[in-house]
């Protein structure tokens, strides 16, 4: 009987690494999904005097989208992000990560604007505060302020299609209280 | 041309996120702080670097976790418990290098020592049975030369 | 055209692989000598194109060829020659050819240098090398050829600026030789089972081949840690990252094995342990490969991960290990012994030696592979560190050390507890004292993990002593194995020691200096005095000077580096280091500051850092030593007196 134990041992460790395969090690999940988005209050893009924040949203569901003009993935998602807002008519807060103020402008007036608003988080602390590690990352809020879903990296089709638009259904069926 | 040169080389370096050490020059209240600070550089995982604590990261998100550590410590005074609380609230148990001592983790910890109980019973298993063996046992092929041995000096 | 003739040539050696593999093997079934005979040519063969198609890999670096994909990726123009041929093993596709390569070369080895072996049993070994060689070649030929073309490109996107270094030349070479050396041992093994036959004859051949695979991965490791340490800038020499926890699995196992062949060989026994020691260690090689090309655990070592590979080397690993593992269970009656030995033997000593090193490499293996389990049970993610691994490895290791002292001075196959303390008695009381004495004369206080450290390298140390002592023997009339041993051991208290004290008493300090500034360690002065700009072959630098004086007298001059490297831009920091016997010096350039010429610099004192790799220079001279002991050459010699006496 032990002499069986090794290979079974082995076959053991062969069916870990298998799914080792189809995992990926670096996508860290987040443990603020069911928490409160983390309080914050920024100026904003286009009129710094104005703040905005985690409270600016309540109420609605909503997309806080963590992006940058020096960040290369974030381009490759613009136009499906943009066209997710217009399909789903999202509200849609951006967080501008680490950036400055006029890239971002230009960024936005070359690429589109899919935002209702820019919160610019200069020094990246409401970044670290909200448990941001990479560039882009999008999190959907529902009406009671509650995180509900993180997404890292940039988004594409098939993510909007298979999780993303059904999520946002699902959570303007919730009440707000 | 030389100053431009000159410039733009500090700038790179000023943007760069390569993976060398982090060197920053930090003023503490007390020898006992510094060693939490060290401590906690150690143990932090650097989450954008394939594999580096904050320690050894240069990293920009490496940085600015090592400049929020400082001001957790110095500032606010928090402890080292609630600094890595405060990580692990927003990253995730991943941020740490020393996996908590939890449910899931238990195999972990447990794991070695449990293996190595384990190896001393199969040891003691292993003695008990040679022990129970018969003294000496020749294997048919010795017995017959042995035998021709004997034979043959009879001769 | 050359890349097409390495192509070519690689497809030959495939072909010539699988001539190897199967026929030699089919022959020693039929009892077809025709068959059997075909090995050895087989293997020069396969041995002779690896070299081609090599060589013409090298060619396409030596000259700049970039209508080669592989060349583009990790060549330029502007790099140095000898890392231009250091690039040929840059990344995996190269690697794995050399792994081929030095497969082949291990191969021709055995074949040529096993006159004593009997030619059914080397028809095996060799067989089983070249069924190896076929999954490897097959490897490389479908998912990861180095000889790809594309359009001639202006230049290459050169080589990772922290691979432009000597380290590159010697530490993977080393480190595959030692990784593909340990399946020597493996075909030996699964040879052995396909025969049904096991017994101290094999053991006998078996032990050189094992240890001089030993040397190389010993060696490999070391080198490894050595160039972590000068090449990344913060001092640091392990990190138990995944791809080095992957190198020391097999080095545990492999020096389990190593011991357990002993026993094999004097006493013919622990047959199914060394046999399982022998699948373990090189499962463990291939294992390692997986990890570091599948994209499976995260890792600085990793190379480009693709899954697709992954999975390829998924099913060779699968098939190579389980099938060698279903033999052992199909044939695990045949090596059961009967010999005994008390329980206050040697033999319980090296058993209990084997145990402890399955435990230590079992931890590693967990705790490199957690990640992964509770990622696939919990979905969730979790990070080991060094932290876990010290606080796992350190008591297993003070276990080991133990068994290490008791094991080495006890009588084959029964001794007594008295006899056992009069001889054990003397080294301990020389470790107590030398672990107590010795850091009083460097430092001023008693520290618990100093005295911990020493004692532990101090009892294996003087257990070593002790042994060569009771031989009795003039030094120089001692057989190779007995050196061996010593040196070993030896080898290994002073690592231990290195660790100990490096862990303990390393002083590191970030600091602010402008120009002028001086700081002071110990009995050595640290002034700054400035940072100038320079220009290298492919890089530029920011070059400080560092003048450090010794007890007031000037004792030298280090430079720092920061590097930005022309093609790829990532900055690299190039410590200043002083070596010594007793301590190294270490600078690392941090960054510019405000103004007023003002920079951050990291000074670290590190007591007895060289000491890590001095050992394991000092355990790869004794395996060297062990695997050359004339035992294993006079028999051949005698053979071939016997036969000239026929002629």
């Amino acid at each position: 009987m032990i002499r069986y134990l090794p290979l079974g041992g082995f076959v053991i460790l062969l069916a870990l690494l298998y799914f080792g395969l189809g995992n990926d090690p670096r996508n860290i999940p987040s443990p603020l999904v069911g928490k409160p988005v983390p309080v914050f209050s920024l100026p904003e893009l286009y009129d710094p005097a104005k703040k905005v924040g985690s409270e600016t949203m309540k109420g609605k569901v909503w997309m806080l989208s963590v992006w940058a003009s020096w960040c290369v993935s974030c381009r490759a998602e613009h136009a499906v992000v943009s066209q997710f807002v217009k399909d789903t008519q999202l509200d849609v807060m951006g967080l501008n990560y680490k950036d400055e103020s006029p890239d971002a402008k230009a960024w936005l007036s070359q690429f589109g604007n899919p935002y209702s608003l820019v919160a610019v988080d200069a020094d990246g602390l409401v970044g670290i505060d909200s448990g941001v590690y990479g560039v882009p990352e999008s999190y959907l809020v529902d009406k009671k302020g509650i995180i509900r879903h993180k997404f890292t990296g940039p988004i594409n089709q098939k993510i909007v299609d298979d999780t993303l638009k059904p999520l946002v259904q699902t959570l303007r069926g919730e009440t707000a209280s | 041309m030389r100053l431009l040169h000159t410039f733009m080389l500090l700038i790179l370096l000023a943007l760069s996120s390569a993976a060398q050490a982090g060197i920053e020059v930090r003023d503490f209240d007390n020898p006992e702080q510094r060693e939490v600070y060290d401590k906690l550089m150690y143990e932090l995982r650097c989450l954008v670097c394939q594999n580096e604590n904050l320690a050894a990261s240069n990293a920009d998100l490496a940085k600015d976790l090592r400049d929020e550590v400082y001001e957790m410590l110095t500032q606010k005074k928090l402890s080292e418990a609630e600094i890595k609380k405060f990580l692990v609230d927003r990253y995730g148990d991943f941020v740490l290098y020393k996996p908590p001592v939890k449910k899931s983790t238990a195999l972990l910890w447990a794991g070695p020592f449990i293996l190595l109980l384990l190896g001393f019973v199969i040891l003691f298993f292993v003695l008990r049975h040679n022990r129970r063996q018969p003294k000496v046992k020749l294997d048919n092929n010795k017995h017959d030369e042995i035998k021709k041995l004997l034979e043959s000096e009879d001769k | 055209m050359i890349p097409e003739l390495g192509h070519f040539s690689l497809i030959l050696s495939l072909a010539m692989a699988c001539v190897l593999g199967v026929l030699p093997l089919y022959g020693t079934f039929r009892g077809n000598a025709n068959y059997i005979a075909l090995a050895k040519p087989a293997t020069y063969g396969m041995w002779f194109f690896v070299s081609i198609s090599f060589a013409c890999l090298v060619y396409a670096f030596v000259t700049d060829d970039f209508s080669v994909r592989y060349v583009v990726l990790t060549s330029n123009s502007a790099l140095p020659l000898v890392y231009k041929v250091s690039a040929v093993w840059g990344a995996h596709e190269g690697s794995l050819l050399l792994w081929g390569l030095i497969l082949t070369i291990w191969a021709a080895a055995v074949a040529t240098f096993s006159r004593s072996i009997p030619s059914v049993m080397l028809a095996r070994v060799l067989s089983v090398m070249g069924l190896i060689a076929i999954g490897f070649f097959l490897f490389v030929l479908i998912t990861s050829n180095p000889f790809e073309r594309v359009p001639m490109q202006a230049d290459g996107r050169d080589l990772n600026p922290l691979l432009q270094d000597f380290g590159l030349a010697i530490h993977p070479p080393m480190l595959y030789t030692g990784y593909v050396g340990l399946s020597v041992a493996f075909s030996f093994a699964v040879a052995a089972m396909i025969g049904g036959k096991l017994d101290a004859a094999w053991a006998r051949w078996a032990r050189p081949w094992t240890n001089v695979a030993w040397v190389f991965l010993t060696i490999g490791i070391a080198l490894g840690s050595w160039w972590a340490y000068y090449e990344l800038g913060w001092g640091g020499w392990w990190f138990w990252d995944p791809v080095e926890n992957a190198s020391l699995m097999p080095w545990l196992v492999a020096t389990a094995l190593m011991h357990s062949l002993i026993v094999t060989e004097k006493r013919g026994m622990f047959k199914a342990w060394t046999v399982l020691l022998a699948i373990g260690a090189f499962s463990l090689s291939l294992l390692g490969t997986f990890l570091v090309r599948s994209g499976v655990l995260t890792s600085v070592h990793a190379f480009a991960s693709d899954p697709a590979r992954g999975l390829f080397i998924l099913i060779f690993l699968a098939l190579v290990i389980g099938l060698s593992l279903a033999l052992f269970s199909a044939r695990a009656t045949k090596l059961s012994s009967s010999a005994k030995f008390e329980p206050l033997s040697k033999e319980t000593g090296l058993l209990a030696n084997n145990v402890i090193l399955v435990v230590m490499a079992s931890a590693v293996l967990l705790g490199t592979l957690f990640p992964l389990i509770t990622d696939a049970l919990a979905d969730d993610k979790i990070s080991v560190g060094p932290p876990y691994f010290n606080m796992i490895m350190v008591p297993l290791a003070v276990v080991l050390v133990i068994v290490m002292g008791m094991g080495l001075l006890l009588r084959w196959k029964s001794d007594h507890v008295a006899r056992l303390a009069s001889i054990l008695w003397l080294p301990l009381v020389f470790a107590i004292v030398a672990a107590i004495v010795l850091p009083l004369i460097f430092a001023p206080s008693f520290d618990g993990l100093v005295f911990m450290g020493l004692l532990m390298s101090s009892w294996v140390a003087f257990t070593a002593l002790m042994w060569i002592i009771k031989q009795k023997r003039s030094p120089f009339k001692l057989s190779g194995t007995s050196w061996g041993a010593m040196l070993g051991h030896i080898g290994l208290a002073v690592t231990f020691t290195g660790i100990t004290l490096v862990s303990v008493y390393n002083v590191e300090k970030d600091i602010r200096v402008e120009p002028g500034d001086k700081y002071t360690i110990g009995e050595y002065e640290f002034g700054f005095d400035g940072v100038r700009e320079i220009e290298g072959p492919n890089y530029t630098a920011f070059r400080g000077t560092i003048n450090i004086k010794r007890n007031g007298k000037d004792f030298t001059v280090l430079h720092p580096e920061k590097r930005t490297y022309h093609v790829q831009t990532m900055p690299m920091t190039e410590a200043g280091i002083d070596a010594g016997f007793f301590r190294d010096l270490f600078v690392a350039l941090g960054e510019p500051l405000e103004d007023k010429g003002a920079w951050s610099l990291r000074i670290q004192y590190k007591p007895f850092v060289r000491w890590i790799w001095l050992g394991a220079i000092l355990m790869g001279l004794g395996g060297l030593f062990a695997a050359f002991d004339k035992r294993y050459h006079r028999l051949s010699r005698r053979r071939k007196i016997k036969q000239e006496e026929v002629v």
